[in-house]
């Protein structure tokens, strides 16, 4: 319904390997985090999240939106080593 | 509420996106009051059923945590381990290996004809003459039907295609151990449950039968039941199957790790089958 | 799915020096030397207003690698501008920086959630700023607890 809040939540499945453990070897195992996510509809910003080494492996993230118009919903996660990840729905407002 | 079905390659990121109309922010007051009344009732509607009758003793490990790791089980929309259920229910349909044949060409849909499978696992295999647990089942299913390579035992595949099922078993109860077949590998699980080893000297039971429900440090023990595997462990921050749990203690008392789908490990995992009959299934579900 | 094997994660003592690494790998994303700074930096000159936001997580954590939080805020009588951002502060994991969210723009409420990693028992602490030059904080003691026993292989 027009104008209703909605309430969004995003999982992804990654390591976010801190950048502090060691293996069992004795070797610093090298960060590899999610460092941003992005939330778009047609192409505006609605929601965008620095994430840090502090953020839990497999990253959850939940937030909320006014529904005032229909649109092309974009997700997108960008982190270490060129991660990229993009996921797209469509969402229809009456 | 929108759910997002992903389609990609099968080793994709995988990744979830709810969409939900957000009551809680609802101007009406009452709105707000009746829907935390529903979902406190609800809350208490699985918590019945999740936990034993009165005179039963037994306790899932759900009894043994937190309260916002057991909210991160009930909810499927932040339960870790539905990743994982979202890439086996992929894996279940995607055409692989040599034969390019996939699960449900035998099996059709996996929420009728996989209904409480996990429940009724380690069972016995006619071809090789033990038991197997569900995971070595799909590993034996996937290299004979569909030609899938041996070497990805206890793979990330196979485990994402026993999580699927876990969910298909959700709220089901654990069935006991009747085929006659299998009794020397229960027999051989009581005994190892009891016995002690590694380098701490302890047994299953010496924790998870004498001490449930005292502390290990600042850990409660609980009793040990495969009411959720496979779990997504907080500790491991991934999922894992019941052998690695048991690895785990394994490991933590200095004894020597039993290997994946060997005699020892599937006789204690039947004993634990046994040990938690009646008790009901959980789905995939997180522990500490 | 990660195809690296992960291992537990253990809470250092309290005498452990967390040891960052060579350089920061985000020429852009300068982490602060300490809480006190990482609070100072986001919060500039704004003026500090009571009440506004809150930071709701469970007062014991079974395990510190994943803790739920939330963080809700709310307009009062007497303040009702705009969000401009919203960041979570750590007293005592190795980085002190958790999470900075910017939500959509022309909104004075919000609420968001996420799971963190948590070293030890230590205080968290978030933080809103608004368009008025304004900020609200709340901040929380957690009790962090170990599994006591460590496993060699995850």
């Amino acid at each position: 319904m027009r104008g209703a809040l909605i309430r969004i939540r995003v999982s992804i499945s990654h390591p976010m390997e801190t950048g502090y453990r060691r293996s069992s070897e004795g070797e610093r195992l090298s960060r590899n985090i999610i460092k941003k996510f992005s939330c778009m509809l047609n192409g505006d910003l609605i929601f965008s999240a620095d994430l840090y080494p502090a953020i839990s492996a497999n990253p959850y993230l939940s937030f909320q939106h006014r529904a005032a118009r229909s649109g092309e919903l974009t997700f997108l996660w960008e982190g270490d080593g060129g991660f990229k990840h993009v996921e797209r729905v469509i969402m229809s407002v009456q | 509420m929108i759910s997002l079905g992903l389609r990609g390659s099968l080793r994709c990121r995988l990744s979830r996106i709810l969409i939900q109309r957000d009551s809680f922010k609802w101007h009406a007051l009452m709105a707000v009051f009746l829907t935390c009344v529903f979902s406190c009732s609800q809350a208490q509607t699985v918590h019945s059923l999740l936990t034993a009758k009165p005179q039963d003793a037994r306790l899932s490990g759900f009894e043994f945590m937190g309260e916002s790791t057991r909210a991160l089980q009930l909810d499927a929309s932040q339960n870790p381990a539905m990743l994982s259920v979202r890439e086996g229910e992929q894996l279940w349909s995607a055409r692989i290996g040599s034969k390019q044949a996939a699960c449900q060409d035998c099996h059709g849909n996996a929420n009728e004809s996989m209904r409480g499978i996990a429940s009724r696992y380690p069972a016995w295999d006619g071809a090789i003459k033990r038991p197997v647990s569900l995971s070595h089942r799909i590993n034996l299913c996937r290299s004979r039907y569909l030609g899938m390579d041996q070497s990805l035992i206890e793979g990330p595949a196979t485990l994402a295609l026993e999580a699927y099922l876990a969910l298909q078993s959700k709220a089901d109860r654990i069935t006991s151990v009747d085929d006659p077949n299998v009794l020397p590998w229960l027999e051989n699980g009581h005994r190892l449950f009891e016995k002690r080893i590694g380098q701490i000297a302890l047994s299953c039971a010496d924790c998870h039968e004498h001490r449930a429900g005292s502390r290990l440090g600042a850990s409660v023990i609980p009793q040990a039941h495969p009411t959720a595997y496979p779990v997504y462990r907080l500790q491991w921050q991934s999922l894992g199957a019941l052998s690695r749990r048991i690895r785990g203690c394994f490991s933590g008392i200095r004894a020597e790790l039993p290997e994946p789908y060997s005699d020892p490990m599937v006789s204690l995992e039947l004993y634990l089958r046994q040990r938690a009959a009646g008790m009901p299934h959980e789905g995939p579900g997180v522990r500490p | 799915m990660t195809t690296q094997p992960l291992r537990s994660q253990t809470a250092p003592s309290k005498d452990a020096q967390f040891t960052l690494p060579d350089h920061s790998p985000d020429a852009d994303r300068p982490l602060a030397s300490s809480y006190e700074d990482a609070i100072k930096r986001f919060r500039g000159p704004r003026n500090l207003i009571p009440g506004r936001i809150k930071l709701n997580i469970a007062v014991l954590i079974d395990n510190g690698n994943t803790v739920p939080i939330s963080i809700a805020v709310i307009p009062t009588p007497h303040s009702l501008s705009n969000i401009e951002s919203i960041a979570v502060f750590s007293e005592r994991n190795p980085q002190h920086e958790v999470i900075r969210l910017t939500v959509e723009p022309g909104h004075s409420s919000t609420e968001v959630a996420s799971r963190i990693r948590l070293a030890t028992s230590q205080k968290l602490i978030a933080i809103a700023n608004f368009e008025d030059n304004t900020c609200c904080s709340d901040e929380v003691d957690v009790i962090v607890t170990l599994a006591a026993c460590l496993e060699g292989e995850g």
